[in-house]
């Protein structure tokens, strides 16, 4: 089979450039948006499941979703301090956390809208426990005052939260001596402080989670046996990792499904708009189709330029969408997650299956709608075709 | 005139095919983009259902924080307030976690009379008024999981330890299409009770109070009023309209409703993009033939004037058909998505703005060519080849 040359085939969609620009704009959007929402899925699925560290386990209390849910009383703290399980830090004590977790509504640094934040009491077990967590500006708190620290992402986002502001709650002031970075972690989106301090604060006698280090990953089984044949204890164990990646899991559904729904809606609309440039390219090149046929060119050929040239067309679009869409990486976006009622952090994250999966979007729809006029072009008898201009 | 309009038609429809696909694509751009607004309304749903006479109170902290009982009393000798019921979100799950629908205790027949857009007839009323483990479904509620009056319900609390077993004693219907009917209710006093009893430190709390005023136009007065007496005790308050109220909650998720309102306009310019396309080959092809018009006589302005009926007209015809379509695709789309988006409905508004942009969409996609038909010099119209 002879093959058209593909710079033929390039330079029959430069001849018409308005029309070759407004369809390949029509599936550069597709793919944008195409793009962007599995940016967003995929950067939230990122940002909740690094939160978690791969031997750390998490407890709260059985049939509660959500740390802030869960309640645990100090004797329950004490007997799961007990197990063995439990891998002991360097000054002989338990690397095991014991965290009150409360939301409080705060208003956002730009619209003043409120939104839940995270406010976590920690512990120095808790911060072994994160490695990840680092102070970037100031200072931590120290133990026993109202000092607070910040997570980057709340004290850019919500006003009174940024370094030497103060916020009111619980009828104190606490004043923000420092600012954390925890890589794209969940823990950007907290405010944490003195866990004792806390719990005065806020009248609780219970804590809401216990956070521990295994001295074995292997023993979470182990550990949840011992839970549940301990009737006194009601709790529940998970794998950090688990845990928080369980609770991304209702808003990434939901943002991937509308984003799929919406992409193949959109791409209907790109697909058709790729077949009538098509059809309109094979109608008005009817005679030249015939004079390549007459040349020696065989249908076959007819058709895989006709469908060379939709591909390419296509992956224009595709390359223009996706060069947009990866500028999104740069916007940082902040919602509610409604699993746990909080205010949640994150970027939109390009990978490499993205990029794949976009392409593959694009050349999808320019096959899709390049098939039918290609056919077409591939069917046309040479003596009518020559006749037709 | 009608010679006009059927040299439009028969324009419209020379390229059979290529008029079909761009319909066809624009019938797909206004449903799609009829939805959009209407997820976004069905976003705004608990905001316009609220009632202007209604202020919220609830802890200044957050809403996961309480407020004691005796607030109820205080509340009441505020001036300006009319009635005041207490009320906890109970967050249990039925069967499985994904059979989620908002579950509310709430205090006595106070309560239900502030809310006279849930309708319960008489009897059932006091049926659930006199037993306390009495409850209170939606229609479509009560419709999703086949309950009858009577029925046990058994929910897992998740805030609430333990399973709790209530008996349906009446079905409420909605004033109007924007009310919520896939709420449950209980009474707050058998939440109260019950957890005394196994967790004597919790009880007594209330989560929210709503608040009936006499006039809508003080509730910015009555709510610091109330702020006001609550200051500096253990449980500040923050008192807020219910429209306020349940506007946090949208502010809380903007982000996403933000996406969804820019790739409703997305969907816009992709089909703009088609149109103008079409529209581009159209008069491409035809300059031969608008160069022997205005040979004939015929004006810039007319032979303008064809282009943009002709767009404006092929754009309508699939805005129509569009908009037809949005309602069994709504109904199905809100339907599979009910617990999300439990009211779902297509307003007037968002009728309005589709036929909205399929004009707009008609009269962009024609501003080119119809300028360049205008302007195409006869010599040169006569003598272009498409």
């Amino acid at each position: 089979m002879n093959a058209i040359p593909l710079s033929y085939i390039a330079r029959n969609l430069w001849a018409r450039k308005l029309t070759t620009v407004l369809t390949a704009a029509g599936m550069a959007l597709v793919v944008y948006v195409f793009a962007t929402v599995l940016m967003l899925a995929a950067g939230l699925k990122e940002t909740l499941v690094s939160t978690g560290q791969p031997d750390n386990v998490i407890m709260i209390r059985r049939g509660s979703q959500t740390e802030v849910q869960s309640g645990i009383d100090r004797p329950s703290a004490a007997i799961v301090e007990t197990f063995p399980e439990i891998a002991t830090g360097q000054d002989g004590r338990k690397l095991m956390s014991k965290e009150p977790v409360v939301l409080i509504n705060l208003p956002k640094r730009e619209t003043g809208s409120p939104s839940n934040v995270v406010i976590r009491g920690a512990t120095p077990e808790g911060l072994t426990l994160r490695p990840q967590v680092r102070i970037v500006e100031g200072r931590m708190f120290r133990p026993g005052t109202s000092e607070i620290v910040a997570g980057r992402a709340i004290s850019q986002g919500f006003r009174g939260a940024a370094i030497g502001e103060t916020l009111r709650f619980a009828q104190r002031d606490w004043t923000v001596v420092g600012v954390f970075d925890a890589g794209r972690t969940g823990f950007n989106s907290e405010i944490w402080g003195d866990a004792e301090q806390l719990l005065q604060a806020f009248r609780r006698v219970g804590f809401s989670a216990l956070v521990f280090r295994l001295d074995d990953p292997e023993n979470i089984d182990a550990i949840k046996r011992r839970i549940e044949t301990d009737p006194r204890l009601q709790l529940e164990a998970k794998p950090e990792q688990q845990f928080y990646a369980d609770q991304s899991e209702a808003l990434a559904k939901f943002i991937s499904y509308l984003g799929t729904t919406i992409s193949v809606i959109f791409s209907i609309g790109a697909i058709i708009g790729a077949m009538i440039t098509m059809y309109a390219s094979v109608a008005s090149r009817t005679s030249e189709i015939g004079t390549l046929r007459a040349l020696g060119f065989s249908r076959l050929s007819i058709l895989v330029a006709f469908l060379l040239e939709s591909l390419l067309l296509g992956f224009v679009g595709g390359a223009v969408g996706l060069f947009a869409a990866s500028f999104m990486q740069m916007v940082p976006i902040s919602t509610t997650n409604f699993q746990t009622f909080s205010e949640i952090a994150f970027t939109f994250t390009l990978t490499p299956a993205i990029v794949l999966a976009s392409l593959g979007f694009a050349l999808f729809m320019g096959f899709v709608g390049g098939f039918l006029p290609a056919a077409r072009a591939a069917r046309l008898s040479i003596v009518d075709a020559l006749r037709a201009a | 005139m009608p010679f006009v309009l059927r040299l439009i038609l028969r324009n419209a429809f020379r390229h059979r095919l290529r008029t079909t696909l761009t319909m066809t694509g624009i019938v797909v751009a206004i449903v799609a983009f009829g939805l959009l607004r209407t997820i976004v309304d069905a976003w705004y749903a608990g905001v316009e259902a609220s009632a202007s006479t209604r202020l919220i109170t609830r802890n200044a902290i957050s809403l996961v924080f309480s407020m004691p009982l005796n607030y109820e009393q205080k509340l009441r000798q505020v001036p300006g307030v009319a009635s005041v019921a207490g009320a906890n979100w109970f967050g249990g799950v039925y069967i499985t976690e994904s059979n989620f629908f908002p579950q509310f205790a709430i205090q006595g027949a106070n309560f239900l009379d502030m809310y006279p857009e849930f309708r319960i007839s008489a009897e059932e009323r006091k049926a659930y008024l006199v037993d306390r483990q009495g409850a209170i479904a939606g229609r479509k509620l009560a419709d999703k999981y086949g309950w009858k009056i009577g029925d046990q319900i058994p929910i897992r609390g998740t805030i609430f330890p333990g399973t709790w077993t209530f008996t349906l004693r009446a079905i409420y219907d909605g004033a109007d299409a924007k009310t919520d009917e896939t709420q449950f209710f209980f009474h707050w006093t058998f939440l109260n009770e019950t957890v005394k009893a196994r967790f004597p430190r919790r009880g007594d709390q209330v989560g929210w109070y709503v608040i009936e005023i006499r006039d809508p136009t003080q509730a910015a007065e009555i709510s610091q009023r109330i702020d006001a007496t609550f200051k500096n005790s253990l449980a500040e308050t923050l008192t807020e309209t219910e429209k306020a109220f349940q506007l946090g909650f949208v502010a809380m998720t903007e982000a996403i409703l933000v996406a969804i309102q820019a790739v409703s306009f997305v969907i816009v310019l992709i089909i703009m993009a088609v149109m103008a396309n079409t529209m581009a080959m159209t008069a491409r092809e035809r300059y031969a033939e608008y160069a022997t018009m205005k040979a004939i006589g015929f004006g810039n302005a007319f032979v303008a004037g064809l282009i943009f009926a002709e767009s404006v007209g092929i754009a309508l015809a699939g805005g129509a058909v569009g908009i037809a379509l949005t309602f069994p695709v709504a109904n199905a789309f809100g339907g599979a998505l009910a617990t999300l988006f439990p009211v779902f409905f297509v307003s007037e508004e968002t009728m309005l703005m589709q036929v909205c942009a399929a004009t707009l969409v008609g009269v962009v996609a024609a501003l080119i060519p119809a300028w360049r038909a205008a302007h195409v010099k006869i010599v040169d119209g006569l003598r272009a080849v498409a």
